[in-house]
């Protein structure tokens, strides 16, 4: 039994990773902004085309980590700077449609400069070696995602909890004006928000590509999409939530995929149901599950709306 | 909102209609039908209801969903398995026997059915959804169009939906055209029967947004706490605005569907979604004829004016640089970005072509 | 930004009276075909055999009169809401005859749009048998999907020996659903089983696929999806270390998915149109195109190996040109009327129609990638016997 489970198992503890260091981009940013930041997943595969892009031009591996890192993040505040700084006072309605324009922008301007084409990812050395793990093969990346969510994460709590910066942001996220009242510089704690979020995103991206190595300009839109159904399951503000969420999320979906076999091994079915068909599918259905019943999500606070 | 308004504009409006339908019937007879102006107003009509139907629940009743390709899934699927030939049906269902479904229903009879279908589905996903708040609400319903494809092509339901295959062989817009007996066009009403159907649509979405149900929605969406406390039932109301905006999404759904000639689950994206939200937003949240103005543009931009953007272009031996294919999208989602952060307010903002008096500028496509 | 719109409009509007400085009478032939979207790779590859053709024989003479021919490229977008609008524009440059689509529903949703236009098309690879049935204007110089299944059903079943087969499809694409189903039908009849399972649209992560399939037990893993899944597909495979073959249909027959499994352990053995090598004139022409030519290189995944869709876009150009001379006028109307019973000797084998218009094909060719080198390699010419 554990030796079906355990590839599935695997395979969502990676994928879940990845989902996280997109999730937090996404539960940071709605904290303070309370809004869905819909291009999220279109900046982390912005990170993939960048990292293509500077490989194919010759630059050391040494070189081009940071550097994807560095643009990426500066696409981040970009896009903020751009496109929701101008809207500040507007209805939360426009920045979203805002956010939805800035996505369809990035992916078309992906799809210009690619020709449309799938672009292969470079191979990362050491991450993309095979290990054996008890009865599956996979690549080393499987293993060091879930140890490199975890160590950026505790850096992360750390430096919201501890750095002055961190102090802002925590005001922010809970009384908008009243910390810009009480002297916060709410445009740079806002960019500060972007650039976390964003470089975390582009690590995600080195991830999660180094896994599947093809990026496209709609790669982003599904591994967007389920992170952010992540921070909401783990409660969207909460950054322990969003990886816990993206963990539950990435394994789920695996498991979701090999149910038939899981069952059909374990002798409670005879014919295969084709359950991995829904496998998107399920998720969205949790998503409107855990909306409807526990709108907070695991860890997340109750808002009280004033009137 | 004085409604001792004088009737002139009204007039006015209903001159302007009347002109539009006028030049479409004739421009139709004499310009050859292969004529790329055509693809764009039949297209256009479509992207126009479906518009106002986002509108009506986007703009004039303040709920964010964005379910509509979802719902236009539901009205285009619909409208096909009613309508293919029976004849035909083992060959569009070749892998499932014909298929389950065996007789047709009138065209007619199947928009409507398109129409009921829809409504029918956002009732039901009205019923846990609309409570949200404003961006949960269009995440979930983004989701519930994601889980209503997957569902249609899923092969269980393959001997009804034909599963991951198109539909195709129903009657489409061609079919209105009349014919002699040797099968030669002698009246073309495959322009004007597009046009029709979404300007009796719009219109009664007119006359809803003006009834008492319209200033409840406007009431709903400007405040929700004081609409209820004035005793307006948010549930209720809320439920209503959705199910009347999927009604007339399921509608143009069918629609598009005789547009396309085919019909596959594939192609109703949360793209398409998009693209409707941004046609609605660049015409101005809050009015329907901003929502018709800005379809007709906004199809003619992508499918025809700026289709020479995707091509190399030379002018004498100089090329023209930049332009290959996907340039025409880049242009396009820069002034879809400059709309979005300069002029939020769109092409109309909230006025209507009936609030500018007899100063109608609007040319064409605006149907009250 | 009116008048910059307006001015751009002018020019462009000006731009074909530039082009036809020429004195020679043009006649236009359009490639309908994918440039962006999931079959985007495919689509341009297909087009590249349909521009080569174009460089070599630029001209045709019809009815004693010289023309030049003018391809007119419509992206139809991988995608079935796209379509009309691309067949539209090439039904109002007024075409003689279209060339297309790689993908059968793309294929399927503009045909209706040539058909009131009466504008005979070509399709190249679009195997599905719905493309040419119950119409007359559409016809096809590739084989069809039951064909093509029964090849692979009979090749996997008498000489690979294999009981038990997992398909994997992409969900609502219904070239791989098709090419399943046929395959499931021939397959179970030699008395194997099937196992089937869908992937939804947009989906990167086969991993938990791939160990279905082992757990399973497949001796085979039949995934006839298109270029950029495969390849994820077979480097994920090889991550895994996965034993069993991978199986696909034509879209796997693409350098990319070679170079994919180059370096692994992934054996991938796919049925095709073409093998390269089997014409040595138009490999060598092509090729030496390819390279003088940076941007058709670049669509062709970077290098210039051989692809079978090329050659069958190659092949439609050539009998597109035979019909346009046999018809005598560049009248769309008299190419359809000759087509029926135009036949050429093409790179891919001898080319005619039988009454539906589908080209008569009686073997395909079963290739297999050498993971040294990521080429393709013959293995062997597969009948339906």
């Amino acid at each position: 039994m554990w030796d079906t489970v355990f590839p599935y198992l695997l395979s969502g503890i990676s994928v879940g990773g990845q989902y996280a260091l997109i999730a937090i981009g996404y539960t940071m940013v709605y904290g303070i902004l309370r809004l869905i930041n819909f291009a999220h997943g279109d900046v982390f595969m912005v990170a993939g085309i960048v990292m293509v892009y500077i490989a194919a031009s010759g630059v050391p591996l040494w070189l081009s980590i940071p550097l994807v890192l560095i643009i990426t993040a500066l696409v981040g505040f970009l896009i903020e700077r751009v496109a929701y700084k101008p809207l500040r006072s507007a209805p939360r309605m426009s920045v979203m449609i805002s956010a939805i324009g800035v996505s369809y922008t990035l992916q078309n301007l992906v799809l210009y400069v690619t020709g449309g084409l799938n672009k292969q990812y470079p191979t990362i050395p050491w991450v993309s070696e095979t290990i054996v793990l008890g009865a599956a093969k996979t690549k080393l990346v499987t293993v060091v995602t879930p140890i490199l969510v975890i160590i950026l994460v505790a850096a992360l709590v750390t430096l919201i909890n501890k750095t002055k910066i961190g102090m802002a942001m925590r005001a922010v996220s809970k009384d908008f004006e009243t910390s810009q009242l009480m002297g916060i510089k709410i445009n740079s704690v806002i960019s500060a928000t972007f650039v976390i979020g964003s470089f975390l995103a582009g690590v995600g991206s080195l991830l999660y590509f180094t896994n599947y190595s093809t990026v496209i300009q709609t790669s982003g839109a599904m591994p967007g999409l389920k992170a952010f159904v992540a921070a909401v399951f783990g409660g969207i503000g909460s950054i322990p939530g969003a990886v816990i969420g993206a963990f539950l999320i990435g394994i789920m979906e695996n498991i979701i995929k090999g149910l038939d076999v899981i069952l059909f091994k374990s002798g409670v079915i005879t014919k295969p149901l084709g359950l991995a068909t829904f496998s998107d599918a399920f998720t969205f259905a949790l998503l409107i599950i855990i909306l409807v019943v526990k709108p907070t999500g695991l860890f997340g606070e109750a808002a009280t709306d004033k009137v | 909102m004085n409604k001792e308004q004088s009737k002139r504009p009204f007039i006015v409006t209903w001159v302007v209609v009347a002109l539009i339908y006028a030049a479409v019937f004739i421009s139709e007879q004499i310009l050859p039908p292969s004529s790329m102006l055509f693809t764009v107003l039949k297209k256009g009509a479509t992207y126009a209801l479906v518009a106002v139907s986002m509108n009506l629940l986007n703009g004039f009743t303040g709920i964010f969903s964005l379910g509509q390709a979802g719902f236009m899934l539901i009205g285009a699927y619909v409208y096909g398995i009613f309508t293919i030939p029976v004849a035909d049906r083992s060959q569009v269902y070749q892998y499932f026997d014909g298929g389950l479904v065996q007789f047709t229903v009138p065209v007619v009879t199947a928009m409507i059915l398109s129409g009921v279908a829809a409504a029918f589905f956002a009732f039901l996903i009205g019923l846990p959804v609309l409570r949200l708040k404003s961006d949960y609400l269009a995440i979930a319903t983004l989701g519930f169009a994601e889980i209503i494809r997957a569902i249609v092509q899923w092969n269980g339901l393959g001997p009804i939906t034909n599963g991951s295959n198109l539909l195709r062989l129903f009657p489409n817009f061609n079919d209105f055209n009349i014919r002699n007996a040797d099968g030669n066009v002698t009246v073309y009403l495959s322009t004007l029967v597009p046009f029709l159907i979404s300007g009796v649509c719009i219109f009664l979405i007119v006359l809803l947004i003006r009834s008492n149900y319209g200033r409840a929605f406007k009431a709903i969406r400007d405040d929700e706490v004081a609409a209820e406390a004035m005793g307006i039932n948010l549930a209720h109301h809320k439920q209503l605005s959705f199910c009347i905006s999927s009604f007339f999404a399921g509608v143009g759904g069918a629609m598009l569907a005789m547009y396309q000639t085919t019909v596959q689950a594939k192609s109703f994206t949360s793209a398409m979604t998009y693209e409707i939200l941004l046609i609605v937003v660049i015409g101005g949240v809050g009015s329907i004829t901003g929502s018709v103005l800005s379809s007709f543009l906004f199809v003619a931009c992508s499918e025809w004016w700026l289709r020479f953007l995707d091509e190399k272009q030379m002018i004498g031996d100089f090329e023209v640089p930049l332009l290959r294919n996907g340039f025409r999208l880049v242009v396009f989602s820069v002034i879809i970005m400059i709309v979005v952060l300069f002029f939020r307010r769109g092409i109309m903002g909230d006025r209507e072509l009936w609030d500018m008096g007899a100063d109608s500028k609007a040319e064409r496509g605006t149907k009250q | 930004m009116k008048k910059m719109l307006a001015l751009i409009m002018i020019l462009a509007l000006m731009a074909p009276v530039f082009a036809l400085a020429d004195d020679m009478p043009v006649v236009k032939i359009g490639v309908y075909e994918p440039a962006s979207g999931d079959s985007g790779a495919g689509g341009k590859q297909e087009a590249l055999g349909v521009q080569y053709a174009n460089v070599v024989t630029p001209t045709v003479v019809i009815g004693g009169v010289e023309y030049k021919v003018e391809l007119v490229p419509a992206d139809n977008g991988s995608s079935t809401d796209k379509a009309p609008s691309a067949a539209q524009k090439l039904v109002s440059e007024n075409v003689s005859v279209a060339l297309g689509s790689y993908g059968s529903s793309v294929s399927i949703a503009g045909s209706q749009y040539f058909a009131d236009a009466k504008i005979p098309v070509i399709g190249l690879t679009c195997t599905n048998p719905q493309v040419t049935a119950g119409n007359s204007h559409y016809f096809r110089v590739c084989f069809l999907d039951d064909f093509q299944a029964t090849v692979l059903a009979n090749y996997v079943s008498k000489t690979l020996g294999a009981n038990m087969v997992y398909c994997l499809g992409e969900l609502g694409n219904d070239y791989d659903q098709g090419l399943i189903a046929f395959f499931t039908q021939q397959f179970e009849a030699l008395g194997g089983s099937v196992i089937k399972e869908d992937f939804p649209t947009n989906t990167a992560d086969f991993t938990s696929y791939l160990t279905n399939a082992a757990m399973y037990g497949a001796d085979i893993f039949f995934c006839p999806v298109s270029i950029a899944y495969s390849t994820q597909i077979i480097q994920q495979a090889a991550a895994q270390g996965f034993e069993i073959s991978i199986l696909g249909g034509d879209t796997l027959d693409s350098n990319v998915v070679a170079e994919a499994a180059k370096g692994t352990n992934v054996s991938v053995v796919i049925t095709t149109f073409y093998q390269e090598g089997a014409n040595e004139e138009f490999d060598s022409g092509f090729k030496a195109w390819l390279n003088s030519d940076s941007e058709a290189l670049t669509n062709n995944g970077g290098n210039d190996m051989v692809s079978a869709v090329s050659v069958m876009g190659y092949d439609g150009y050539y009998m597109a040109l035979a019909a346009l001379q046999a018809a005598g006028s560049p009248d769309s109307a008299a190419v359809m009327a000759a087509l029926p019973s135009v036949a050429i000797d093409g790179v891919s084998g001898h080319i005619a129609f039988d009454e539906k218009g589908d080209a008569i094909r009686t073997s395909a060719f079963v290739k297999t990638i050498n993971n040294e080198t990521g080429e393709w390699i013959f293995v062997t010419e597969q009948t339906v016997e």
